[in-house]
């Protein structure tokens, strides 16, 4: 029972909001839980990640190690390739495959997808219409949440439960926004890419 | 005390709540101040600075609730002697910076070892190795061994909430400040904290002898004495404290042990599982060392590998102290990297365990830096900078430390320095002592108020031929959009008030509409032989929509 996440994106896409609502989650599922995050300068449009560690038993570092990732949940495609190095053989790569251009040397958007296609796992979501279609373009967080919630240690309606109970907080239709947006991330993964 | 009163006031900031029956899952930085709330605080002081800032940020609105005056400080030095007047009266008090803060904080936190704390006095220090939002990686550490002060640092969120309090009574026991020290993955790590009760505020008393607090040079000898005095106590302290342990000490001789600190006892854990052999471990928590136990350490090993986070604090004082005979590896030998934060796979590899199977990316990726925010104010004002400098290929542009440091950066790499907080006017007025015509500062409104109104002095009673340009936001943004020291309105007035010409004071809008007007402004000011200030003003971008969305919540009331 074990998960180890590194999630990733640019700022401003929700990273941080996407690894607390996995954090609740693992945490109502009794793990133990660390979640570790870099504030500050990488808020600016920068490269933002978030390390979640949920365990059956103690957690001691905050970080993940090299090469002991069980999963990378990325929010953006060239994202999830920078932290590759931090994934487990046997982990997955659950990403968007819509591309954030805000910067001058963003490679070709197909060797990318071509590159995130020749790993042994990997769940590539056209999240941005997934979560248009549910109601805000800002729920792609979301549904990588649901894209990513058949490889976690705890069943999917647990995890759509804390996403129900955040944004119920916020409101009846960011609400169901969001849940729409979860749904359509957990069919999209479901169906094998082609 | 009401019950449950500690309860609901250590519910947490976390952006989902808290999971049902569940201590809450707080930062460290939270783990901190929550502590210092429950150790019975009567004011909590700070300068935002990352990692520190969520101390002070998750203290503040909780402080009325529990009778605690909380303020953000013009700066790091002014909090720590608002730290020191609170705690000559009595009062439990914390003071929180990150590390090169307490550089400005250095006068008052030196001399704070020499008076005898009255009211228990906590500084809480945030270290950030491998320098993710800061100029320089410095280790606290030796600042407090510097002053003679004990150094508690904690290697968990739960550690943070418990040394935090302990180190209120170790303050007042010993009559020192004690640090707290912190490093960014801690500060910025959430675990679950369990909390305990809360204490009392005490009541107000002043020092029952005057002498403690007066560092006349006949006071301040005895003092000294004390201080010195003290060490004794303080070391017996920490050899007996819970904080300092040796494990896994078998019956017999082996090769090596691992001496840890701090968090770096996390890194080892991570890799125990394929140590296969006997592996001694000395973990420190409370500082000084407690040279007993390296000794007993010393007396069954060859070798000590030393991981810590930071400078190699404790792998240069055991070499000192240990028989020549032993080898002392660490970051002085390269077996530890000696610069950049520790991480599992250092610490794996001063094991000298293979690397774990990686996979990597044949694509090249590009960086993702960050960059100033569409919409902000800082870019007309770069623009602005630039056309004015045109044909001016000598102008020397001082930097200095907020978001706006960013223009120094492609595409606008409009600044040539980023040293200190403030830095900006005392170099630009060098750099035009030098002869070097243009010469301009560019600084924001928090970090001009943080400590360049002084300079700026220097530069007024000069008429030094230089333009200083502040970018006035409104905010300090970089940390979070906290409140600056002063509002933007009184800015203007502060800058007259230190007696500059106020011809050459000018207060120009800064919108992208308006950039050449902005240019024209500058231009005029770096053609006049004096001392020129203009203030560009327009908000943050950010603290805007945070206030739209603030009044736009208000609007729709509770859901």
């Amino acid at each position: 029972m074990r998960a180890d996440i590194v999630l990733a994106g640019v700022g401003g896409q929700g990273v941080l909001t996407a690894a607390g609502i996995l954090a609740e989650a693992g945490r109502r599922a009794h793990l133990t839980v660390k979640q570790g995050e870099l504030h500050g300068m990488s808020q600016r449009g920068g490269a933002v990640t978030a390390n979640l560690r949920m365990f059956d038993g103690p957690v001691a570092s905050d970080l993940i190690a090299r090469g002991s990732a069980t999963m990378i949940l990325s929010l953006e495609p060239v994202e999830a390739l920078r932290w590759l190095p931090y994934l487990a053989y046997s982990g997955v790569v659950v990403t968007s495959s819509n591309p954030v251009e805000n910067i001058p040397d963003y490679p070709p958007l197909a060797d990318v997808l071509e590159a995130l296609g020749r790993l042994p796992h990997a769940v590539v979501v056209d999240a941005d219409p997934l979560a248009r279609q549910a109601g805000s373009g800002h729920a792609n967080n979301v549904v990588l949440l649901g894209a990513a919630a058949g490889f976690l240690p705890f069943p999917a309606k647990l995890l759509r439960a804390c996403v129900e109970e955040l944004f119920a907080t916020r409101g009846e239709r960011l609400r169901d926004v969001n849940l729409r947006a979860f749904d359509a991330g957990q069919a999209a993964a479901a169906v094998p890419a082609g | 005390m009401p019950e449950g009163i500690v309860g609901d006031r250590a519910a947490p900031l976390g952006p989902v709540g808290n999971a049902a029956g569940r201590p809450p899952l707080l930062l460290g930085d939270e783990a901190v101040a929550l502590a210092a709330l429950h150790a019975g605080i009567s004011a909590a002081y700070a300068y935002p600075g990352t990692p520190s800032t969520e101390i002070f940020e998750y203290l503040e609105p909780r402080a009325s609730a529990f009778g605690v005056v909380a303020h953000w400080c013009a700066n790091e030095k002014t909090a720590f002697e608002q730290a020191l007047g609170m705690s000559m009266v009595g009062g439990r008090v914390l003071v929180s910076m990150k590390h090169v803060g307490l550089n400005v904080a250095m006068d008052p936190f030196l001399n704070s070892a020499l008076v005898r704390i009255h009211g228990g006095l906590v500084l809480a220090v945030a270290d950030d190795p491998g320098m993710h939002s800061s100029q320089n990686e410095q280790d606290s550490r030796v600042l407090a061994d510097f002053a003679g002060v004990p150094c508690l640092e904690p290697g968990n969120q739960q550690e943070a909430y418990d040394m935090t309090r302990e180190a209120f009574a170790w303050s007042e026991r010993h009559h020192v400040p004690v640090m707290v020290r912190l490093v960014t993955r801690l500060c910025h790590g959430r675990a679950e904290v369990r909390a305990s009760d809360a204490l009392a505020p005490l009541p107000a008393s002043k020092p029952s002898d005057a002498r403690d607090w007066i560092l006349l040079p006949g006071y301040a000898r005895r003092l000294r004495g004390l201080l010195l005095e003290a060490q004794e106590d303080i070391r017996a302290d920490t050899a007996a404290s819970h904080w300092n342990y040796l494990e896994a000490v078998p019956p017999y001789p082996v090769r090596r042990g691992v001496l840890t600190s701090g968090i770096a006892r996390n890194y080892l854990l991570e890799n125990l599982e394929d140590v296969d052999e006997p592996l001694p471990h000395l973990h420190v928590g409370a500082h000084p060392i407690p040279h007993d136990m390296v000794l007993e350490l010393a007396s069954q090993v060859d070798e000590v590998l030393v991981l810590e986070e930071g400078e190699p604090v404790l792998e240069r004082r055991i070499r000192g102290a240990l028989p020549a005979l032993h080898v002392v590896r660490g970051r002085d030998t390269g077996d530890v990297p000696a610069t950049g934060e520790l991480t599992p796979e250092a610490v794996r590899g001063a094991l000298g365990l293979p690397p774990r199977r990686e996979l990597s990316s044949a694509l090249p990726l590009p960086g993702r830096p960050p960059q100033l925010c569409q919409g902000c104010p800082h870019r007309d004002a770069f623009q602005a900078l630039g056309i004015a400098l045109e044909g001016h290929d000598d102008a020397v542009v001082a930097g200095d430390i907020g978001c706006y440091t960013l223009g120094a950066l492609p595409p606008f790499e409009a600044l040539e320095s980023c040293v200190c907080m403030g830095a900006s006017i005392g170099m630009a007025k060098g750099a035009s002592d030098a002869g070097v015509r243009p010469a301009v500062a560019v600084i924001g409104d928090s970090t001009f108020l943080h400590s360049r109104l002084t300079p700026l002095v220097a530069a007024v009673a000069h008429d030094t031929d230089m333009t200083v340009l502040i970018l006035d936001n409104g905010t300090v943004a970089m940390t979070g959009q906290q409140p600056t020291a002063l509002p933007h309105s009184r800015l203007e007035a502060v800058v007259l008030g230190v007696g500059a010409d106020p011809d050459h004071v000018r207060v120009v809008p800064t919108h992208p509409r308006r950039v050449p007007e902005l240019a024209a402004v500058i231009r005029q000011e770096i053609a006049h032989p004096g001392l020129s200030v203009i203030l560009a003003v327009r908000e943050c971008i950010e603290a805007v929509r945070r206030n739209k969305s603030a009044a736009k919540a208000a609007e729709d009331g509770p859901s």
